[in-house]
């Protein structure tokens, strides 16, 4: 079950980036090219999808809107993952101060609300745009990594190999880099996994908001935004995005 | 337990407070000038510097944020820079719509996961199974304001049996009923995102206490099984279940900021968006710090609810 699950979820996800690599051969327009001749177009041989309120082809921003999620998702969470990795590692290794220090520090930042706080840092940064969510998005999520990894290393430093690395006199980093951190990384990657389907989330709730992705750049968020109610089925390609669990 | 909650609640202090210094902080670094929000363009450049002595933006971040937080222990949260009405009532009065919103969503995904998740546990690996799997995974994948803006299309706008948004029937009598028909869709919407999460909890958490030596002892009583299930079973794997209620209200505060602008509820999420994009820092301080505060409170709760459901855990 849990493998079948996997490989569907691996294959949509596949597609998906095939989807957004691809993006200007399989689009049939420009994404953000406007047809003057129909507004709100039901769906004809021209544009398969119709068109939206401003007449551009919604397949193609469908399609193009794919790199959008998909850049949020994994840029977003390989910086955080990045960040939280080396702030729990220093943590969990060093211990003492440090580690209350930086604990404290994830404490506070893991009682703000998600979605508020990211909405705050969002209108920090002024316009919002692509860049400002997925540098936000990649500012904010560490400290849940960070946790992790401590942990990790808590556990791992007082293990025998690690005590045999450090008695032949390796030094801090290359304990950490070589003995640690590859022991310490499978729930990362877990949690990197299901980051990477929320930032796409968050992404599609802020440019839902209007705080996000600002057309006529296409995401998948704000082309709801302009849809509403009145195109629901169009958006069914949310769907895939399930895979990623 | 009595000196353990005295030294929980004496830990959130500290973070509570560096809650409000990094949320002042990070608001100050905002570009837009909450006195270019205000003035009309007729007004002088002198006016305008009055103003914002008025507001008291004149004076550095550091300045500004001790007399915010001198006002606090006072027990006031500023005025709002847009009305200029006390932050405590234009916070105060959005407080009871949102925990409306989110324990009514809450409570209704336990009520769908919970009966879910047991079903399946029981019955794993058939196509009942398979079905709760695939819509627990759609969802949690479903972003809520599409979910949102499908319920209003199917419920509302076609079907005709619930209203579209808001509190109450507009010049209607109110009442239970009406607030009942109007929290239905919103809440439900809420909690279907919890719910898919929380049906992956119950079923894992189910298959483990079912292959453990007591329920296999109830069994060989000749229990029967529905006793099995509610008396040994279920009691047992709903301990880790119960304490995910008080982790999970971040998560429903974030999603009520969608689920309230969608449904034109008149809530903190609904607010937040306002005070943002009038960048009212007061009432946006005002927001981060009550729902701060119902986050280590939903930890702090998450904690005791372990220990009262669960005799074997002590807190010392």
């Amino acid at each position: 079950m849990r493998h079948r699950l996997a490989v569907v979820g691996t294959v949509a996800l596949g597609l998906l980036a095939i989807m957004a690599l691809a993006a200007p051969v399989l689009a049939p327009q420009s994404p953000t090219a406007i047809d003057p001749t129909t507004f709100q177009g039901r769906p004809s041989p021209a544009h398969l999808l119709g068109t939206d309120s401003v007449g551009r082809d919604v397949l193609s921003r469908l399609i193009y809107a794919a790199r959008v999620s998909l850049s949020v998702g994994i840029l977003a969470v390989t910086m955080y993952v990045v960040i939280g990795t080396s702030v729990g590692a220093v943590a969990g290794y060093y211990g003492g101060t440090v580690d209350l220090a930086l604990s404290r520090i994830m404490d506070i930042m893991l009682s703000f609300p998600p979605l508020i706080i990211i909405l705050f840092a969002v209108s920090v940064f002024g316009r919002p745009s692509l860049w400002n969510v997925i540098i936000v998005l990649g500012l904010l999520g560490w400290p849940a990594v960070a946790r992790l990894v401590r942990g990790q290393v808590l556990a791992l430093r007082q293990q025998e190999f690690v005590q045999a690395a450090r008695a032949i006199g390796a030094s801090d980093p290359a304990v950490v880099m070589r003995h640690l951190l590859p022991n310490a990384m499978a729930p990362v990657l877990v949690a990197a996994t299901f980051g990477t389907a929320n930032a796409i989330l968050v992404e599609a709730a802020l440019s839902f908001l209007g705080m996000g992705v600002q057309p006529p750049t296409p995401s998948w968020g704000n082309m709801l935004t302009d849809a509403q109610s009145l195109t629901v089925l169009e958006q069914m390609p949310w769907l895939t995005v399930g895979g990623l669990g | 337990m009595q000196r353990y909650l005295i030294r929980r609640a004496l830990v959130t202090i500290p973070i509570l407070f560096g809650i409000t210094v990094m949320s002042y902080f990070i608001m100050s670094l905002t570009p837009g000038d909450p006195v270019q929000m205000l003035i009309n363009p007729g007004m002088s450049q002198a006016d305008v510097e009055i103003k914002r002595r008025a507001l008291g933006l004149d004076r550095p971040v550091h300045v500004r944020y001790a007399k915010w937080l001198n006002e606090l222990v006072h027990g006031n949260l500023g005025y709002s820079y847009s009305t200029g009405a006390p932050v405590t009532k234009r916070v105060g009065e959005r407080v009871a719509p949102t925990l409306t919103l989110t324990v009514s969503a809450l409570v209704l995904s336990y009520l769908i996961a919970v009966p879910i998740g047991v079903v399946v546990a029981t019955r794993r690996y058939t196509w009942i199974d398979y079905a709760a799997t695939f819509f627990a995974f759609l969802g949690i994948s479903l972003p809520t304001f599409f979910l949102g803006l499908a319920g209003i299309y199917v419920f509302a706008l076609r079907l005709r049996w619930l209203p579209v948004g808001g509190t109450m029937t507009l010049g209607g009598e109110g009442g239970l009923l009406d607030l009942l028909l109007h929290l239905a869709l919103p809440a439900t919407v809420l909690a279907v995102a919890g719910a898919g999460a929380l049906t992956r909890y119950v079923r894992s958490s189910m298959l483990e206490v079912l292959g453990q030596d007591f329920v296999r002892t109830a069994r060989a009583k000749g229990l029967a099984q529905a006793v099995v299930l509610r008396r040994h079973a279920l009691r047992n794997a709903l301990i880790p279940v119960v304490t995910l209620a008080g982790l999970q209200i971040p998560a429903l505060l974030g999603g009520a900021v969608i689920t309230e602008q969608i449904f034109e509820w008149p809530g903190m999420g609904r607010l937040t968006i306002e005070a943002i994009n009038q960048r009212d820092y007061p009432v946006l301080m005002g927001i981060t710090l009550i729902t701060a505060l119902l986050v280590t409170l939903g930890n702090l709760l998450a904690d005791i609810t372990y220990s009262l459901v669960d005799p074997r855990i002590r807190y010392e």
